[in-house]
């Protein structure tokens, strides 16, 4: 490995017995293999995906306010992010390096436009949803446009919002792994060099189960966040 | 805040982009402070669009509104709001916050300070008949009927001195809005607020109205008037038409045996027909109708007899004008 502590697992000859006869999952190379290789890429990955959902939902926020604004912008807005969507991403990240580098910006750029379409989508969905009747009623109180917005339609918005981070957050931690075409980031750098080093099955492994694990606790976080911010959400009149 | 305020309509029109007719035609009346005015008309009187010029919902293509004296035009739209009170049939709560957070929603547009905008909040949730732990619930834990209540109570907030209502009971059940109707007077009773109320049912606004408004088709007013001038002498056909054929009988139903000049209790007649003083006249008609006697006795709240009416006292106070 060039980045996180050198050549281990070309030499089989020098781990032990389990990491020679390349076993389905070797603990040892695992606690071995922590510090140097797996918990980086593990904190690389969590970044990448972290930056990627941020930006993408800061962008979602003004576009889907936009089309809410702008019927008729929502078309054009709703194709280009369908459009993005259905580039495949091995594609796209070839399709950027001649234009950024393989670097980072190249990754979060492809990161970044996979994000748009569920996010653009469920926020927009959100703004909708806020009924007619409770926007009037915030008018006709005095509310001002952008009051109206921050204190009705936004936290009204949360859950269908919520619910696409989820889905985009955890769809992000997925493609990220095809980063390490670009950058030798992320949890899909140690897949690579296990793929290319005889299929070391641990390594491959290890850090799947990483990506999973990261997926999975990545959306236990948001919904936590979400039931945090929606209390009236869950509170129903007693029969 | 005043206590209340003046409102003048003078010749309002409202037209609406791409329809022919006007929405409101010039219209004009004066709502003195601190009465009940009921516009009333069917669909397309444009009574909802007249009542939403006044805090600007929709803007007035002519004429003026003054609150006060003041035209609503020389208000900026969302500060003007802040000073009157609004409520709409689908109540419109914030799902998201809770009652107390509901009804504090204009004083803290206002930047009031939190202790009064706390103590104001608690106070009108006693007024409009909730519970003060009510105040920590969302709207979906309410019935219709305690959500337009939290409603009125958010109307009320910033003590203004003109309410909106725009069908606030039209949703309701008619047990829970005859009971709401009641408390809407029985508040007014306590805060001597000016409202402007919109409905389609005239039995409400005879109800609930120091003045009815009758809009016709176009929003041209047909007759502004108290309800007992109005069931009395209609202007014409259609306001006759609007207001039932049954308007004798609703003129009956404004006024209470209490209010009327009775025949001495003599010679009472043995097991005779009796009604409290606070049964209105419809009811007493109604009463002895129903049990084939003429005269029926007006008794106290001891039972003691108070007079006797009659139904041919009854006709001569229908011909009264």
């Amino acid at each position: 490995m060039t980045d996180a502590g050198g050549p281990v697992i070309p030499n089989f000859g020098e781990g032990s017995s389990c990491v020679v006869r390349n076993r389905v999952f070797c603990v040892d190379w695992v606690r071995d293999n922590w510090h140097g290789t797996l918990e980086p890429a593990l904190l690389q990955h969590l970044k990448l995906t972290g930056i990627a959902v941020a930006i993408g939902f800061g962008i979602a926020l003004v576009t889907a306010l936009v089309a809410y604004r702008a019927r008729r912008l929502e078309g054009p807005i709703g194709l280009v992010s369908d459009f993005l969507y259905t580039i495949p991403s091995l594609a796209l990240f070839q399709l950027l390096v001649p234009l950024t580098g393989l670097t980072v910006t190249t990754v979060e750029v492809a990161l970044v436009a996979y994000t748009l379409l569920i996010l653009h989508r469920n926020t927009l969905e959100g703004l909708r949803g806020v009924p007619e009747e409770v926007r009037e009623a915030a008018r006709g109180m005095g509310m001002t446009p952008l009051q109206t917005f921050v204190r009705v339609d936004l936290p009204l918005a949360v859950p269908p919002i919520v619910a696409g981070l989820r889905i985009a957050t955890v769809s992000t931690i997925s493609i990220a792994t095809v980063a390490a075409f670009v950058i030798p980031e992320g949890l899909g750098r140690p897949i690579f060099v296990a793929l290319s080093s005889n299929l070391f099955k641990t390594e491959i492994i290890a850090a799947g189960a990483l990506a999973i694990g990261l997926a999975l606790a990545a959306d236990a976080a948001l919904l936590v966040v979400q039931r945090a911010l929606t209390p009236w959400a869950r509170k129903r009149r007693p029969a | 805040m005043s206590e209340a305020a003046e409102i003048v309509f003078d010749r309002v029109t409202k037209r609406y982009a791409g329809r022919e007719r006007a929405a409101v035609q010039s219209l004009s009346l004066t709502i003195p402070a601190g009465e009940i005015c009921i516009l009333v008309g069917p669909s397309g009187a444009g009574k909802t669009t007249a009542m939403k010029m006044v805090n600007r919902l929709v803007e007035l293509d002519e004429g003026d509104i003054t609150i006060d004296g003041v035209s609503v035009r020389d208000h900026d739209p969302a500060e003007l709001r802040r000073g009157i009170g609004y409520v709409i049939q689908q109540v419109g709560l914030f799902p998201h916050m809770t009652i107390a957070d509901n009804v504090g929603t204009v004083p803290r547009l206002l930047g009031w300070p939190r202790a009064r905008t706390r103590a104001r909040v608690e106070e009108l949730i006693e007024l409009v008949g909730l519970e003060r732990a009510d105040g920590r619930r969302y709207p979906s834990q309410l019935s219709g009927g305690q959500r337009q209540r939290v409603g009125l109570a958010r109307a009320l907030a910033a003590d203004p001195p003109l309410l909106l209502m725009d069908e606030p009971f039209g949703a309701l059940d008619p047990i829970t809005r005859e009971h709401l109707q009641n408390e809407l007077l029985r508040m007014h009773e306590e805060v001597r607020k000016t409202v402007i109320f919109v409905t389609h049912d005239v039995d409400e606004a005879i109800k609930l109205g120091d003045r009815i408004a009758i809009l016709r088709e176009g929003g041209v007013l047909a007759q502004y008037d108290t309800p007992e001038r109005i069931l009395a002498s209609p202007a014409d056909d259609f306001v006759a038409r609007f207001v039932g054929g049954d308007r004798a009988l609703k003129r009956l139903a404004l006024r209470r045996l209490a209010d009327v000049e009775l025949e001495p209790p003599d010679g009472l007649p043995r097991a005779a027909l009796t009604a409290p003083a606070p049964t209105t006249l419809r009811d007493a008609l109604s009463m002895m109708l129903g049990a084939g006697v003429d005269r029926i006795v007006v008794v106290g709240d001891d039972g003691e007899p108070l007079g006797i009416l009659s139904v041919d006292r009854v006709a001569t106070l229908l011909a009264a004008r």
